[in-house]
């Protein structure tokens, strides 16, 4: 449930940008997202109309970009993906070492704005 | 006309920057910094208790309790001799850097030793959002159960140091240990681990131990 405080961080970022900008409107924002990151994105959709009434943001579309995790086997080297979102050992050699290399990700890439 | 605005800005950003003030602050006071995460029954306010009894009086320590409400952690921590900030989250499930800075501005900051944040119980959201402490230690505890680490990862991710919490009741549940290391291994190899039990004070020793060298290195920095 922390999806209310990271919707109005990114309402701040992008109202930021967007005055810098002088911006009238935004109309969309881009979000990526990487797949361990611990955000629901039908959350923050929710929290969105609420947080941005009367700002510049108001009726902006929210884009999500998924980023895939990659993970980097620490013992032989080569790198996998996830199945069905779950953490296992390398398929390569089974070692369960392994470092993430994408996959959490959570930045605000660009707006659209009028 | 519609026009593009490249931003790439991390979403935590206002955050993480209060989190470096808080760090900055801290590290000015030589104040060593502890972030308590754990879920809700796990052991954080025992395992403090525990802390002060056995570092009291020979250093002084505060301690920051987050709640959604009452005040009930903060003032077991007072009882056990510490200096205590309850800070209401209002509904929120996590302490973030902005109500840290708070609760910091009502302590002397160089009057103390150690600094032990216990963040409100819960096992997802708190890893979200930096604070600027020192350290981040995670309490598993038996009871919740040996698939933890594969259920929250993000948590098991990012901390320094993990406490396995009421290893007394191991006869009686059927938790498998290697089975949970294993997990916890695949997300955070070499992860420092306390096996404790604060009811009968097995393992506390160790973990005392750590906290000393953690205030020692801090203050001859």
């Amino acid at each position: 449930m922390h999806e209310l405080a990271i919707t109005e961080q990114i309402a701040e970022i992008a109202i930021r940008h967007g005055e810098q900008n002088h911006a009238s409107k935004i109309t969309d924002l881009y979000l990526v997202m990487g797949e361990l990151s611990t955000v629901v994105d039908e959350s923050v959709q929710f929290y969105w109309d609420i947080v941005t009434s009367d700002t510049i943001c108001e009726g902006a579309k929210l884009h999500f970009k998924r980023v895939p995790a990659l993970l980097h086997c620490l013992d032989c080297g080569k790198q996998y993906q996830l199945v069905d979102g779950e953490l296992q050992p390398c398929p390569h050699c089974q070692s369960s070492k392994m470092e993430i290399v994408q996959g959490r990700e959570f930045h605000l890439e660009s707006i659209n704005i009028v | 006309m519609t026009r593009k605005v490249t931003i790439e800005e991390n979403i935590q950003s206002a955050n993480d920057q209060l989190a470096a003030e808080n760090q900055q602050r801290l590290d000015q006071a030589g104040l060593f910094s502890i972030n308590i995460m754990a879920s809700p029954g796990a052991g954080k306010t025992t395992l403090i208790e525990n802390t002060l009894a056995k570092l009291i009086p020979s250093y002084a320590v505060a301690a920051i309790d987050g709640d959604i409400a009452t005040s009930i952690d903060a003032d077991r921590a007072a009882e056990a001799g510490a200096t205590a900030v309850q800070i209401n989250t209002g509904g929120q499930c996590h302490i973030d850097a902005h109500m840290l800075q708070t609760a910091l501005r009502k302590l002397d900051l160089e009057n103390f030793d150690l600094l032990l944040v216990e963040n409100v119980g819960n096992l997802i959201c708190p890893s979200s959002f930096k604070l600027g402490t020192d350290t981040n230690v995670l309490i598993a505890s038996i009871p919740e159960g040996d698939d933890k680490p594969y259920k929250y990862p993000s948590m098991y991710q990012d901390v320094d140091a993990l406490i396995i919490n009421k290893i007394d009741l191991l006869p009686y549940i059927d938790f498998d240990m290697e089975y949970f290391q294993q997990g916890v291994q695949m997300l955070n190899p070499d992860l420092t681990t306390f096996t404790v039990s604060c009811k009968t004070g097995e393992g506390i020793n160790s973990w005392i131990d750590w906290l000393i060298r953690g205030i020692n290195e801090k203050k001859s920095h």
